[in-house]
C-alpha cells in the first residue's frame, strides 16, 4: 500500500517536469507564432532592421549576432576544453589533479553575473587597451563565453576519454609508440563522439547565455561588421526590451524566443541523437 | 644464442612478490612458452620484458634484462625497446579506425610518410600475419567490424609492421574458438623463421605442439626450463609432472 502511494508521487514529480516543458512550449508557441505571422516569417528572420517605434521589426542582426558570438566562443573554447581535459585524464599527476578538478567545477558554478561583472571591469578594459574602441563586442563576448563553456567541455570530454578502453592506449604502446602521440592518436579519436557531445553542450549553454553577455557585447541592433563591433544576442534582445515592451513589440520578442527556442531545440536534438550512437 | 637473457629477475607489486630471483635464456628464431596456473607470473614476465609493467603503479624491478646484450632497464630508449619487442594482447585489440589505418598506424607515427612505402609495408604485415587475402579487399572497412581471430591477427600485423625483432604473445588464443586458434599457432610456427617468440599460454597442448622450449612457473618461481619435448616428456621436477598430468592447475 505504502508502496503504491510512493509510485504515485514519482509519477507525480515526473509529470510535473514533463508539464512544466510543455506549458512552456505552448506559452511560446502560442505568443510566438501570431506575431511573426503578423510581421510576416520572411520579414521576421531575415529582415535587418530592429526599430520597434517604427513596427520594423527584423531580428536577423541578432540571429547573426548569437552565431558569431557562439562561434568565437567555441573556437576560444573548445581547443582549450579539450585540451585540458586530455591532460587531466592522461598527464596530470594524482595531487595537482585534486587541486585543478574541483577548481573546473567551481567554475561551472560561478552565476553568470559574475562572469559578466568580471568581463565589465577586466575584459573590456583589457580590449579597450589593446584594440581601442569601446572594448565592448564580438571578441570581448567570445572570450568571455569561451570560458564560460570550459567547464562543460571539459568535463563532457574527460568523461569521454576515461571511457576509452585502457587497451587501446597500451595497444599503441607496445607499438613502441610515446605516451603523447598514444595518447593523442589512438586515445582521442577514439573518444571523439563523447568529446563531440561535450562540444555541443558547450554550444548550447553558449548559445542561451544572456546575463554575461549583455554586460561585454555592446548590444547595438545592427549586423556586426567586425570582430570589435558591437553585437546584440537573441537573448539579450529579449531581456533588454521586455520590461517596457507592449502590444506587438512584446509579441516580437516572444517570437524571438521561439526562434532561440528553436536553435536550443537543434542542438539538444543533434546532442541526444550523438548520444545514441555512442553507446 | 639467446637473445633476451634473464638474470636475477625479482618483481614486487607493492608488498606482492610477483617475480622470484628468474634465470632465463630465449634463444633467437625460436618459440619459447610460458606455461603454469593463473596468477603464477608468467604474464608478469612477459610484461617485463617490453616494460609494460612500468605502467603499472608500485611495480618494482631488480635484475638485468638484456636484449642482445644490452640492458633493457638501464640507457635503452623504452619506445625503441617497443619497437624491437612487439606486443601481441590475450584480448585482440585493434584501433577503432579501418584495417589499412591499423596497420599503417605504428610505421606511420614512426615517421614513413610515402604512400607506395606505407601501402607495401601494411601488405607484407598483413601477408606475414596470414590474412591479407581475407581482407585486401575491405582495407578501408572498419577493424571493429572483423571476427575475433581476425582482429587478433590483425594485431599480430599491427605488431610486425613497425618490424621487431622479437614478438610477445600473452595468451593470444585465449579468447578465440579451435580453428582460429589453429590459424594462430600455424602463423606463430610461421613467423618463427624471422622472429623470435615468447608466448603465455594456459593450454598445455598448445605449449607442446608448438613451442621449442618450455618453462614452468609456480608462484613466481621459474620451476623448470627445457626443450619443450624433454620438458614433457622427462619432466626432471615433481612438481612440473604434477602440473603437466594434470593433478593440479
Amino acid at each position: 500500500m505504502k508502496e503504491k502511494a510512493m509510485q504515485w508521487v514519482f509519477l507525480a514529480a515526473a509529470c510535473i517536469s514533463i508539464l512544466a516543458v510543455a506549458l512552456i512550449c505552448f506559452f511560446l508557441f502560442a505568443n510566438g507564432v501570431p506575431a511573426i505571422q503578423k510581421i510576416g516569417i520572411f520579414q521576421f528572420l531575415v529582415g535587418t532592421k530592429w526599430k520597434p517605434s517604427n513596427e520594423l521589426f527584423g531580428i536577423f542582426p541578432m540571429i547573426v549576432g548569437s552565431i558569431y558570438v557562439t562561434a568565437g566562443a567555441i573556437i576560444i573554447g573548445v581547443p582549450m576544453g579539450i585540451l585540458c581535459a586530455t591532460f587531466l585524464s592522461h598527464f596530470c599527476p594524482g595531487k595537482l589533479y585534486k587541486m585543478i578538478k574541483p577548481a573546473i567545477e567551481l567554475l561551472a558554478g560561478i552565476p553568470s553575473i559574475v562572469y559578466g561583472f568580471f568581463g565589465l571591469v577586466v575584459l573590456v578594459p583589457l580590449m579597450q587597451n589593446l584594440f581601442g574602441g569601446s572594448g565592448k563586442g564580438i571578441l570581448t563576448a567570445s572570450v568571455l563565453l569561451g570560458v564560460m563553456i570550459l567547464p562543460t567541455v571539459i568535463g563532457v570530454s574527460e568523461a569521454a576519454i576515461r571511457a576509452v578502453p585502457d587497451s587501446y592506449y597500451e595497444g599503441a604502446l607496445a607499438l613502441g609508440i610515446s605516451h603523447e602521440r598514444s595518447v593523442f592518436f589512438t586515445v582521442l579519436p577514439a573518444a571523439k563522439q563523447g568529446v563531440f557531445a561535450g562540444v555541443i553542450l558547450g554550444i548550447g549553454r553558449a548559445i542561451g547565455e544572456t546575463m554575461a553577455v549583455i554586460m561585454v557585447a555592446g548590444n547595438q541592433a545592427i549586423l556586426p561588421t567586425g570582430l570589435f563591433s558591437g553585437v546584440r544576442t537573441l537573448t539579450a534582445n529579449i531581456v533588454m526590451e521586455m520590461g517596457y515592451a507592449t502590444d506587438l513589440h512584446r509579441e516580437a520578442l516572444l517570437g524571438t524566443a521561439v526562434v532561440l527556442f528553436v536553435f536550443i531545440l537543434i542542438i539538444n536534438l543533434s546532442f541526444s541523437f550523438l548520444k545514441r550512437r555512442d553507446i | 644464442m639467446s637473445k633476451i637473457s634473464i638474470s636475477d629477475l625479482e618483481l614486487h607489486y607493492s608488498n606482492f612478490n610477483a617475480l622470484k630471483n628468474v634465470n632465463l635464456e630465449i634463444p633467437e628464431k625460436e618459440i619459447t612458452a610460458y606455461i603454469g596456473p593463473s596468477g603464477c607470473g608468467k604474464s608478469t614476465l612477459l610484461k617485463s620484458l617490453n616494460r609494460m609493467n612500468d605502467l603499472i603503479e608500485g611495480c618494482k624491478i631488480t635484475g638485468t634484462v638484456l636484449l642482445d646484450g644490452e640492458d633493457i632497464y638501464r640507457g635503452m630508449d623504452i619506445n625503441l625497446l617497443r619497437k624491437r619487442v612487439g606486443m601481441v594482447f590475450q584480448k585482440p585489440n585493434p584501433f577503432p579506425m579501418t584495417i589499412y589505418d591499423n596497420v599503417a598506424f605504428g610505421p606511420r607515427t614512426h615517421g614513413v610518410r610515402s604512400k607506395v612505402k606505407l601501402d607495401e609495408m601494411v601488405e607484407k604485415a598483413l601477408r606475414d600475419a596470414a590474412i591479407w587475402d581475407e581482407v585486401k579487399d575491405r582495407l578501408k572497412k572498419n577493424a571493429l567490424g572483423m571476427s575475433g581471430g581476425q582482429q587478433q591477427r590483425l594485431c599480430i600485423a599491427r605488431a610486425l609492421a613497425v618490424q621487431p625483432e622479437v614478438l610477445l604473445m600473452d595468451e593470444p588464443t585465449s579468447a578465440l574458438d579451435p580453428i582460429s586458434t589453429s590459424r594462430i599457432e600455424d602463423l606463430a610456427l610461421e613467423l618463427k623463421k624471422e622472429y623470435t617468440i615468447v608466448m603465455v599460454t594456459h593450454n598445455m597442448q598448445q605449449a607442446a605442439r608448438i613451442s621449442d622450449n618450455t618453462a614452468f612457473f609456480l608462484l613466481g618461481e621459474v620451476v623448470e626450463f627445457d626443450k619443450t619435448e624433454e620438458l614433457f616428456s622427462m619432466p626432471k621436477d615433481k612438481r612440473t609432472e604434477d602440473y603437466i598430468t594434470g593433478r593440479f592447475g
